[in-house]
């Protein structure tokens, strides 16, 4: 480090200006991290939850490993609990009234100042890291190596039901139909890999709760509300270390 | 060699003579204990093809959040019994101590036995069991537990069916050979049975390497009261007096010897277990722990898994000195009646936690409740016939398992 330092005396002072965008964030992102941590842990650190998806700090440190990365933004301070993105769910994915894919949980505090209820819309996290697939026995459930949503090969599966005790999010369940587990796959099997850009779900959704987009795209709504500083983003479960592609977030103005 | 050559000169007419006689020479008791068992067998056999051709929405009680029902706790109680059937007769005519050689042939008869009545009601439990043979092999995934345990309990029954074999026809090098890799394979299986269940990330109170070791202790502890039970039950079948058998009431006390240890020993380890999940209360396994300790699973936990499983076992154990045979018995019976509850809890109590329950909200804001369905239970009902079949006709079939005491 002295070494460093009297390395660098003798140069000119490059000055503030010179500095990049990209390194003005990173210096502030530690920063906010550093303050996090001191205020009990990255949970209610103010930085950006982006690192949470990464597989592993030092493979996916400065890219996406799927392209498209598909990742949903729910703003859950929006949602009524109207159960439209429910229906659209169930009509677009034939799924049975003993099933779901997605659904919205509800939590309440009657004693709270100001709003007394929130609902939390949960589905399949797509996890990184999904241990659904590491503990299927026959690879029936598995990441897709392109667009990284964790499918099912729905004439492998066994029934174990050994992918719905590994999931934390409660994401998956035996339809008696296709004599399989289902869950929630953004829709690919039914629109995205028909060439459609949205999800049933957040397209049904009246109140933008639902933002579905490709991560690793800096054009994208879901981007630009990851990579950012100034509102709270979180994951559900982060102890689970799955590494989710689902972020939580309130507060946004609706665009 | 009396036994080699007299199998040796022995031709296949007279050995079906042979077991013919002997099947015909049962008691009364003995044929209704073998009906009992083969209609159990039959009906955990029709229940179990029903709920496949209904559906199991309707015919199982487990759903979404409690995914495992009895029939995985019966399955992990069959596969802990095989393999400390396996493990403790090992140390016998696999390892050499002689104390144990007695009770070999019984035994690895036995661990043959439990596992295909854990296979019964797995068979059942998986919802598609025919994709399973077809996937297991064409689409491997090494990274499962579940593929792991799969696969190594099928190679080890295969190993465990030689070692009879060959223990029978005296060939005792190929014997060993297999009882060996045998024991190897349980371990191996049987550890893997633990990470099914301890590496799912998603449920906190099974979570970590506890599972593995427990299971491998616990198995050990379940086998010396199996091999205490079915020895005292096969003497009976057999109308012999097991207090005139020297060699074997030696054997059965050093069985019990053991079986002494290891209950301390999963004491213990209980002990630590429940400890470590209520101090500091840990999110998810201070639920749990507290369903045991005080909640909906007391009565099983403290009556079942502490008094019958450990403590009531342990004072028998240690008060028949080995010699009185009825207190071994009871000891064991019991015993093995608290080991399925302890197998029941642990199974149920590690799901009962909903994924979350952590953050208050109003669906899952309370423990999941869980019942076995009359089809669950015929079919639990229907793995002991099959082991409880397998054993009656062996006992006849095998004539008692004699065993040659120049081995």
């Amino acid at each position: 480090m002295k070494k460093n330092i009297s390395n660098l005396s003798p140069a000119d002072n490059e000055g503030t200006e010179n500095i990049s965008v990209d390194e003005r964030r990173e210096f502030l992102k530690m920063g906010l991290a550093i303050t996090g941590v001191f205020c009990g842990g990255t949970i209610i650190s103010a930085t950006s939850a982006v690192s949470r998806v990464f597989a592993s700090a030092g493979a996916y440190a400065d890219k996406y490993p799927y392209k498209p990365h598909y990742s949903m933004v729910l703003q859950v301070d929006f949602c009524i609990d109207c159960e439209l993105c429910m229906e659209a769910c169930v009509e677009t994915n034939s799924v049975p009234d003993y099933g779901w894919r997605t659904k919205i949980l509800e939590y309440e505090k009657p004693h709270a100042i100001g709003v007394k209820r929130e609902f939390i819309p949960i589905l399949c996290n797509q996890c990184n890291l999904p241990q659904c697939a590491r503990v299927c026995p026959t690879r029936a459930t598995y990441k897709d190596r392109t667009h990284g949503i964790v499918m099912m090969d729905r004439k492998k599966c066994i029934g174990c039901m050994t992918c719905q005790l590994g999931c934390p999010y409660n994401a998956r369940y035996f339809n008696e139909v296709f004599h399989a587990v289902d869950k929630c796959d953004f829709c690919y099997k039914v629109r995205l890999s028909a060439g459609d850009n949205n999800t049933s779900c957040s397209e049904a959704c009246p109140a933008d709760v639902r933002i579905f987009g490709d991560l690793a795209d800096p054009r994208s709504r879901v981007y630009r509300m990851v990579h950012q500083l100034e509102k709270a983003v979180w994951v559900m479960r982060p102890k689970s270390g799955t590494k989710p592609n689902i972020f939580y977030t309130k507060g946004w103005p609706l665009s | 060699m009396e036994g080699t050559e007299k199998t040796a000169r022995t031709t296949l007419n007279e050995i079906e003579w042979g077991v013919a006689n002997r099947l015909f020479s049962g008691s009364l008791s003995y044929y209704v204990a073998v009906i009992i068992s083969a209609l159990l067998v039959l009906a955990g056999t029709v229940a179990g093809v029903h709920s496949l051709a209904a559906g199991h929405l309707g015919t199982f009680n487990v759903d979404r959040e409690v995914a495992w029902g009895i029939l995985i706790a019966a399955y992990v109680f069959f596969v802990v019994t095989s393999t400390g059937l396996c493990l403790v007769s090992s140390i016998g005519h696999v390892f050499g101590v002689k104390s144990y050689m007695p009770i070999a042939k019984r035994s690895v008869f036995l661990s043959i036995a439990t596992i295909l009545g854990g296979f019964f009601i797995i068979a059942f439990e998986i919802k598609v069991p025919w994709r399973m043979l077809i996937y297991n092999v064409i689409s491997p995934n090494l990274t499962s537990n579940i593929w792991w345990m799969g696969t190594l309990y099928g190679a080890y029954l295969v190993l465990m069916m030689f070692e009879f074999l060959f223990l029978n026809i005296n060939k005792h090098r190929f014997a060993v050979f297999c009882g060996f890799s045998g024991a190897v394979a349980g371990i191996a299986a049987h550890s893997n049975l633990g990470a099914v269940f301890g590496l799912l990330m998603g449920r906190d109170f099974w979570h970590g390497p506890y599972m593995s070791i427990y299971f491998i202790a616990s198995a050990m502890m379940t086998g010396t009261a199996v091999i205490i039970l079915f020895h005292y039950l096969a003497y009976k079948v057999n109308g012999e007096s097991l207090e005139q058998d020297k060699p074997m009431m030696e054997s059965l006390d050093v069985v019990r010897r053991l079986g002494i240890l290891l209950i301390t020993v999963i004491m213990f380890f209980t002990s630590w277990k429940m400890i470590a999940a209520i101090a500091g209360a840990p999110g998810g396994k201070y639920e749990a722990a507290m369903a045991l300790v005080s909640g909906p699973y007391a009565f099983n936990f403290w009556f079942f898994e502490a008094g019958f499983g450990l403590l009531l076992p342990l004072v028998l154990f240690y008060m028949s000195k080995g010699t009185d045979l009825k207190m071994m018995f009871w000891g064991s019976t019991i015993m093995l009646i608290g080991i399925f509850v302890m197998r029941y809890d642990l199974v149920l109590v590690g799901q009962i936690v909903p994924s979350f329950y952590e953050y208050g909200v109003n669906e899952f804001n309370s423990l999941l409740k869980y019942f076995p369905s009359f089809h669950e239970i015929l079919i639990t009902l229907g793995g002991f016939g099959v082991t409880v079949f397998l054993f009656l006709v062996g006992e006849k079939i095998f004539d008692g398992h004699k065993v040659d005491p120049h081995h």
